[in-house]
């Protein structure tokens, strides 16, 4: 009775540890995970798929258990009931036994956990401020390079530029660097996320705090991610779009950068 | 004549009968879920393909949809279908007592009701609507929306809290002292097990609520700052208040699921609850666990690391009971001589999507996981597996197995069976996409997504209209069993049906028992 379901998950089976997507981006019918595209990123695929085996077996279990049932103590097949209501062994065993799997999850789930939250090794820090509804970015260890990150509209969007990922200005970061993000929002706005799937990263951006995540990008590319917290009306419209070029070329942005992007970072200055 | 109801309007406007309140509470239920099923039938037309489809650039009133959808399920669908409607129906029955300890406080809390559905689904035309969401997170409720509709939110939240919290107290009250004589806590039936504990819940969760959004209310338009980082609030005060109660609310709208399923396997196997006992305590563990694991709601909130670490590890506690539950149903049906009626169709198909719904869960406890499916299209494919699969599934089967003797009369059995089916090819088709959309990372609430995103939405929209169809076709089941009105028996499942209820005749009489029922 099942059989909708089952055609449903066997693709995922099939699929799952084929992940041949186009990079830091969504694709047509994905099933899974984007393309990890640094270190944490993979360690969390591989954790996720790790989990993914034992629940697929579980619900697989579960349900050729209803499907035995079903068929072999139907009232057609079993016209007398049993009156059995226990049995020790086996009520044991149904609470030891997910016991057991859920530590054999938490084990690596920990370490996993801890390690997306070692600040020990940064080597640069950026920072993001989540505004209604565009981000802001500020680079403190670059002469404090700021600027702002908004949406692309369909018609400024160019050939090959994802509609509603894209942005006017990047956020560019050098491959092969430890960059702690931190994260906040405009004190006097709402609650934004800073997400970037392939990544691995998201983190809220909230009025009044200063969080902080890290990311280490393995090669150059365009990675991108949305918003993913409620924040209005804009909520879908305001991506993240991430630039990552070699440790020299972004040496050279940033000198770049410091002129194209000074008069933003006089005015506050000057309005300081 | 022992029964002599009094005239229709004194009956059902007066209503101090627990059996009347809870049709009452039933009908009520139906109308919102129907109202609720619009707004998930114009949210996935919406979504249908990229682009924005109906709402053109009024996004707030996507928003509005959202949180309409979401606040009409939990608090004007499912739970006054369960506690108020089966709850209030069934517990004095099942437990042998006469009416609730206390009819006119059970009238209150029906009524309180009313009012507070129409300022809910009113302040969706008032000034934009209200927009932050079901989970109403500050600030966006309270710099963030101006004008009255958030207000009307709060107020209605506040009206459905107090009724709910009379009701609870009414719950524990009537279950606490007015079993029938021999019917010890150990001897009673699952249901008014899980309704016993559902009303606990209720009574520590919602007085939390009350505080949040009555705090949301002072900093909206008395000037305090609660949450108003500006002036010294925490809007992350707002997530953990919310979420205390919000989490044992999620248990709230699937522990009396859980006792009509045991009731339900037990009577169409026609054979007694496996484990009666294991039962019965896992859901109070699920209970009492479910008061200190809220914060993996708030993994992306910036915690302290081992404060995640510890919700992580109490939040894969709750798989034990759940899984206790599960299996045992399965021992229950094992040796069984298992009817397929439609209630049974519905509380066989809860079990396993509710075990998909609950695995899910345990991906998303992993907060190393977590961190990539927080907010996304995965979440609301698993809380929809677990709510739209696992409660709504059992209300349709407490639903089908419990019609025919609340209205004396029987439900055709092949329509019956074909709105399961309906139901069941439309759900999954809706909410299995959702997991493939959410691993890809699409994010939630968002009225328009990446066009690569666009062929499992189209897909999920797809099976959101054959749900609806199938909603609207379970009205018609109804409107049928009517018409043809086709009388029905005292017990039309047979020797599987032992509980209390089956005893009376159906409807039962307008006062139960004319002798308090005594257990062996």
């Amino acid at each position: 009775m099942h059989n909708i379901l089952f055609f449903l998950i066997a693709p995922l089976l099939t699929f799952i540890s084929k992940d041949s997507f186009s990079k830091g981006q969504p694709s047509e019918w994905q099933i899974s995970f984007q393309d990890a595209a640094s270190p944490l990123m993979q360690s969390l695929i591989d954790l996720h798929d790790f989990v993914f085996w034992i629940i697929t077996f579980i619900t697989i279990f579960v349900f050729f258990l209803l499907a035995y049932v079903c068929v072999k103590f139907s009232a057609k097949n079993n016209k007398k009931p049993t009156t059995t209501t226990h049995n020790s062994l086996l009520e044991v065993a149904w609470t030891v036994i997910p016991v057991l799997l859920l530590v054999v999850i938490a084990i690596p789930s920990f370490k996993l956990l801890y390690n997306q939250n070692d600040f020990s090794k940064i080597d640069m820090t950026i920072k993001a401020t989540g505004y209604t509804w565009y981000w802001g970015y500020e680079y403190p260890d670059h002469d404090s390079i700021t600027f702002d990150s908004f949406m692309l509209t369909e018609d400024e969007l160019e050939e090959g530029q994802p509609r509603l990922l894209s942005t006017d200005n990047q956020l560019v970061v050098p491959v092969n660097t430890n960059i702690k993000m931190q994260i906040t929002s405009d004190p006097a706005g709402v609650i934004h996320s800073w997400a970037v799937p392939s990544l691995g990263v998201k983190m809220d951006a909230i009025p009044g705090r200063l969080n902080e995540t890290y990311f280490n990008v393995n090669e150059p590319g365009i990675y991108y991610g949305q918003c993913s917290e409620l924040c209005g009306p804009g909520h879908g419209f305001m991506p993240i779009s991430i630039r990552a070029v070699s440790q020299e070329d972004f040496a050279s942005w940033v000198e770049e950068a410091k002129v194209e992007f000074a008069s933003d970072n006089n005015d506050i200055i000057v309005s300081k | 004549m022992s029964s002599h109801a009094p005239s229709f309007f004194t009956r059902y406007f007066y209503s101090t009968n627990h059996k009347d309140i809870g049709v009452l509470y039933l009908v009520f239920a139906i109308i919102a879920g129907l109202i609720g099923g619009i707004f998930s039938l114009l949210i996935r037309m919406e979504l249908a393909e990229p682009g924005m489809q109906i709402v053109g650039d009024d996004y707030q009133t996507y928003n509005v949809w959202i949180t309409s959808h979401g606040l009409l399920m939990i608090f004007f669908m499912i739970m006054p279908a369960m506690v108020g409607g089966f709850g209030n129906y069934f517990v004095p029955l099942l437990i042998g007592a006469p009416d609730m300890a206390f009819p006119r406080m059970n009238n209150l809390s029906f009524w309180l009701l009313v009012p507070s559905l129409i300022l809910l689904v009113g302040s969706g035309f008032v000034e934009g609507g209200a927009g932050p969401g079901w989970t109403l997170y500050a600030p966006l409720s309270t710099s963030g929306h101006g004008g009255p509709a958030v207000d009307m939110v709060i107020l209605s939240m506040h009206l459905a809290g107090a009724s709910s919290i009379l009701g609870a107290i009414n719950f524990i009250t009537t279950i606490f002292n007015m079993r029938a004589p021999g019917m010890t806590l150990h001897k009673m039936p699952l249901f008014a097990w899980s309704i016993l504990i559902t009303a606990f819940l209720l009574l520590l969760s919602l007085p939390v609520l009350a505080g949040a959004i009555t705090m949301m209310l002072t900093d909206r338009n008395f000037g305090t700052a609660f949450f108003n980082p500006e002036a010294g609030g925490d809007p992350v005060l707002f997530q953990h208040l919310f979420w205390f109660f919000g989490h044992p609310e999620v248990y709230i709208l699937i522990l009396p699921g859980f006792g009509i399923v045991s009731h339900v396997v037990s009577t169409f196997s026609k054979k007694p609850i496996f484990g009666y006992l294991g039962m019965a305590y896992a859901m109070a563990a699920i209970g009492v666990v479910g008061f200190v694991v809220w914060a993996h709601h708030m993994y992306t909130t910036g915690l302290d690391v081992d404060t995640r670490a510890y919700f992580l590890a109490a939040t894969m506690v709750i798989a034990v009971p759940t899984g206790i539950k599960i299996f045992s149903w399965i021992a229950t049906m094992w040796g069984g001589s298992i009817e397929f009626k439609t209630p049974m169709l519905f509380a066989i198909a809860m079990i396993f999507l509710f075990t998909l719904g609950g695995v899910t869960g345990v991906v998303l406890a992993n907060t190393g996981i977590d961190v990539a499916l927080h907010d996304t299209y995965y979440v609301v494919a698993h809380f929809h597996y677990v709510m739209s699969m696992g409660a709504l599934f059992s209300i349709y089967s407490g639903f089908y197995y419990w019609f025919s003797k609340m209205s004396g009369i029987e439900y055709s059995e092949l329509l019956g069976k074909i709105h399961f089916w309906l139901t069941f090819i439309g759900v999954n088709i809706t909410f299995f996409p959702m997991h493939f959309s959410g691993l890809a990372g699409m994010p939630r609430r968002i009225p328009d997504y990446p066009d690569a995103f666009a062929g499992w939405n189209y897909v999920s929209s797809i099976g959101a209209y054959i749900s609806v169809f199938a909603a609207f076709f379970f009205v018609f089941v109804i409107i049928e069993a009517f018409l043809r009105a086709r009388k029905a028996s005292k017990n039309p499942w047979g020797e599987g049906a032992t509980t209390f209820e089956w005893k009376l005749s159906s409807p039962p009489p307008f006062h139960s028992y004319d002798d308090i029922p005594k257990v062996k």
